[in-house]
């Protein structure tokens, strides 16, 4: 047999490029294997140059939407570091909350927009309205309810209006973060029943495994996602000023996206790279669903990602719950509702690391004494995991090479989507089109 | 669900952050409200069927490359009706912000000794720029309430209706402090209204993400400008975090300076 598996990569473009996999074999030999990522080029490192700190996260932002609250914050970093800005406490919790509140809302909609389709031989979420409406009911109000918790802070889901650096322009009302607490007490039969449904998902997961280098941030109080340092499965923690040495980006040629690679060549972000890293750390309720999942750090099987994304969307909601409870047990301390926080900007460099639904994100900026950007660098979760999806890849396509087209296409289709790479690249099916003839 | 009347849409996406999409998805139930009054044949960040037969095109992001040109062509020839949704479809948006850098210091500021192996358009453009576009849908991201007000129209065989009157007229609705008044300055009298001055409203200013009002000499909000201190053209040329292609296009329309280089993938 000889395989060409070629996936339509103009329909998989998205901001951090389209893929494609490229899969030849000759008589069950690999021949060729690649993951192909082509950028869309979008040049925000340079559209930043020249511009003001004020503006820095409301271009950024503009990244990608589905994470463009994770965007914003990790820009707020870079440039309250770069000019020595510090915020209160009060504000790193609305951060949280505002963080919390897009992951989950990134995590629902791919579990539930994809995963649950998958489940029920559906192609989109859509026909479900008529065939399973309670199960639908339940993911359309937790991705609504992640939303909202994004909303209340920061004024929209969607590219965040409120924040700014050195804190909020506005805080949101008391009433409105009480009456989204009992909604998110009250959300556990929810996660229960996503939980039910990916259960049946799981079992169909492929056992495959490939252990590689797991990185992500570490806290020492807390499972890390809106601040901590750098920390590596096989060299422990590092320093977030290294991360031009973790993140250590290289050229491939069959790719125009850069891949990366630390220890090895390779390694994997996002919420398995935490869930190995901090699982000690997480809610109990979220410890309960990884137990229930059979979920035990170190996990090596890429497939799990989604489960990790379900067990973290358990910690997210418990999370919220205690922030908010902690914002309005101390009260929110007034301010202003055009507040502008005072900057006076000086010339410096600064990094922002924040853990972002995809993975560890780096924003790090340059500044003139004037306030204007002179140089900048994004490093994006899906970036750094291309080089082990090609890994993955290489491992496990010999041992199915013999099976049936569909079959190959599937678990490959499969693989991809686990990384969640971008919520697109994610939901596109690999349009794979097989040539050549009989070996 | 099938519904053999039902006018057929598809969304796409080009260069962009799909937040427009995004805000489709959004509309959480009330997208099963709209999936009754039209079928959706293509939508890449919901589904994963995809067809070519449809009447209404939804195309969200700008043109970066020939390969998007061509796409879009073809999106062009199978629709009745191409609607630009969000602010770099409807005229180049926050992609357009490189525009005025050069470009070969673009691509080395990002992809450094590998520049040359990137190949993109000097600039960002819109979809209007390369394809005739029926309506537009501004906005970064889009209204969702807007958005729905335009397909319902679109349903009924009536045109979307995207307010010309800028963002201040609603502002003052809104009974919000002139960013003016506070000190800062604010895009909100040249900017095209329909957002509800939403983020004069959650705080800030108008950074002028819906584009410039039809003809910015004539539509202004003229009144805040001049109590200001400030002309149109001023406003124009200062701020371009979403004009970069748009304020081009008022300049050469002015005959104040050239257009900017066209096309040519380098």
């Amino acid at each position: 047999m000889s395989h060409t598996i070629d996936v339509e990569g103009d329909l998989v473009t998205r901001v951090e490029g389209h893929g494609s996999v490229v899969v030849n074999a000759e008589d069950g030999q690999l021949d060729t294997c690649e993951w192909r990522v082509v950028e869309s080029p979008r040049y925000f490192e340079s559209m930043l140059v020249g511009r003001s700190f004020e503006e820095s996260h409301h271009v950024t932002s503009r990244i990608c939407a589905i994470c463009s609250v994770s965007h914003t914050i990790a820009s707020l970093q870079a440039t309250e570091a770069a000019l020595g800005v510090s915020v209160s406490e009060q504000d790193r919790r609305l951060r949280k909350l505002a963080l919390y509140g897009e992951t989950l809302q990134s995590h629902v909609l791919h579990l539930g927009y994809l995963a649950l389709p998958d489940l029920v031989g559906e192609k989109s979420v859509l026909p479900l309205a008529d065939t399973h409406e309670d199960e639908l009911e339940t993911v359309i109000d937790l991705h609504r309810l992640g939303n909202e918790l994004t909303e209340v802070v920061t004024g929209r889901s969607v590219h965040a209006q409120r924040l700014l650096p050195g804190g909020f322009s506005q805080l949101p009302d008391e009433s409105d973060l009480q009456a989204l607490l009992d909604r998110l007490v009250n959300s556990w039969d929810a996660v229960a029943e996503l939980a039910d449904l990916l259960a049946v998902l799981a079992d169909e997961l492929p056992a495959f495994e490939r252990e590689t280098e797991y990185i992500s941030l570490t806290h020492p109080e807390e499972y890390a996602l809106a601040e901590g340092t750098i920390y590596s499965s096989d060299v422990g923690e590092l320093p977030v000023s290294d991360y031009r040495d973790v993140a250590n980006e290289y050229v491939v040629e069959h790719s125009t996206a850069k891949f990366a690679r630390h220890e090895r060549e390779s390694y994997m972000v996002g919420a398995l790279a935490r869930f190995n890293n901090n699982a000690d750390q997480l809610a109990p309720r979220a410890t309960e669903i990884a137990d229930r999942f059979g979920l035990d750090a170190p996990v090596h099987n890429p497939y799990l990602n989604n489960v990790a994304q379900l067990v973290e969307v358990a910690h997210l909601l418990g999370e919220s719950v205690r922030l908010i409870e902690a914002l309005l047990d101390d009260g929110l301390t007034p301010q202003s509702n055009y507040h502008v926080p005072e900057i006076d900007p000086t010339a410096g460099q600064g990094i922002g690391a924040i853990e972002v639904p995809r993975g560890v994100l780096f924003h790090e900026y340059a500044y003139d004494d004037t306030g204007e950007v002179t140089e900048a660098n994004c490093v994006i979760p899906t970036n750094q995991n291309h080089g082990n999806i090609q890994r993955d890849m290489e491992t496990l396509v010999p041992t199915i090479v013999d099976q049936p087209e569909d079959e190959i296409k599937h678990t490959l289709e499969m693989l991809v989507r686990a990384y969640d790479p971008c919520i697109s690249c994610s939901t596109h099916y690999l349009d794979v089109e097989f040539v050549g003839g009989e070996g | 669900m099938t519904g053999e009347d039902k006018p057929r849409v598809a969304f796409f996406d080009f260069t962009g952050c799909e937040g427009d999409q995004l805000q489709v998805i959004n509309l959480e139930d009330r997208l099963l409200d709209l999936v009754e009054v039209v079928e959706v044949v293509s939508f890449r960040e919901a589904m994963s069927e995809h067809g070519d037969d449809y009447e209404i095109a939804f195309v969200e992001g700008g043109v970066a490359t020939a390969h998007d040109e061509r796409r879009l062509t073809d999106i062009r020839d199978n629709a009745d009706v191409v609607v630009a949704l969000g602010s770099c479809a409807a005229f180049g948006g926050i992609n357009a912000l490189r525009n005025h850098q050069d470009f070969e210091t673009v691509k080395e500021r990002v992809y450094g000794e590998d520049a040359d192996s990137i190949t993109s358009y000097p600039i960002a453009r819109p979809i209007e720029d390369v394809i005739e576009v029926e309506y537009e849908i501004p906005g970064c991201p889009i209204d969702r309430e807007e958005f729905l007000g335009a397909v319902t129209a679109l349903v009924n065989g009536a045109e979307p209706s995207i307010p010309n009157y800028p963002v201040c007229l609603e502002c003052k609705f809104a009974e919000n402090t002139c960013a003016f008044e506070r000190g800062e300055t604010c895009l909100g009298p040249i900017t095209r209204g329909g957002c509800s001055a939403t983020c004069v409203s959650a705080g800030t200013h108008c950074w002028g993400c819906r584009g410039m009002v039809d003809h910015p000499n004539e539509d202004a909000y003229t009144d805040v400008l001049e109590a200001n201190g400030l002309t149109t053209e001023e406003v124009i040329e200062e701020y371009q975090l979403y004009w970069g292609w748009q304020r081009n296009q008022v300049a050469v329309a002015d005959g104040d300076s050239q257009p900017v280089a066209d096309g040519g993938e380098r």
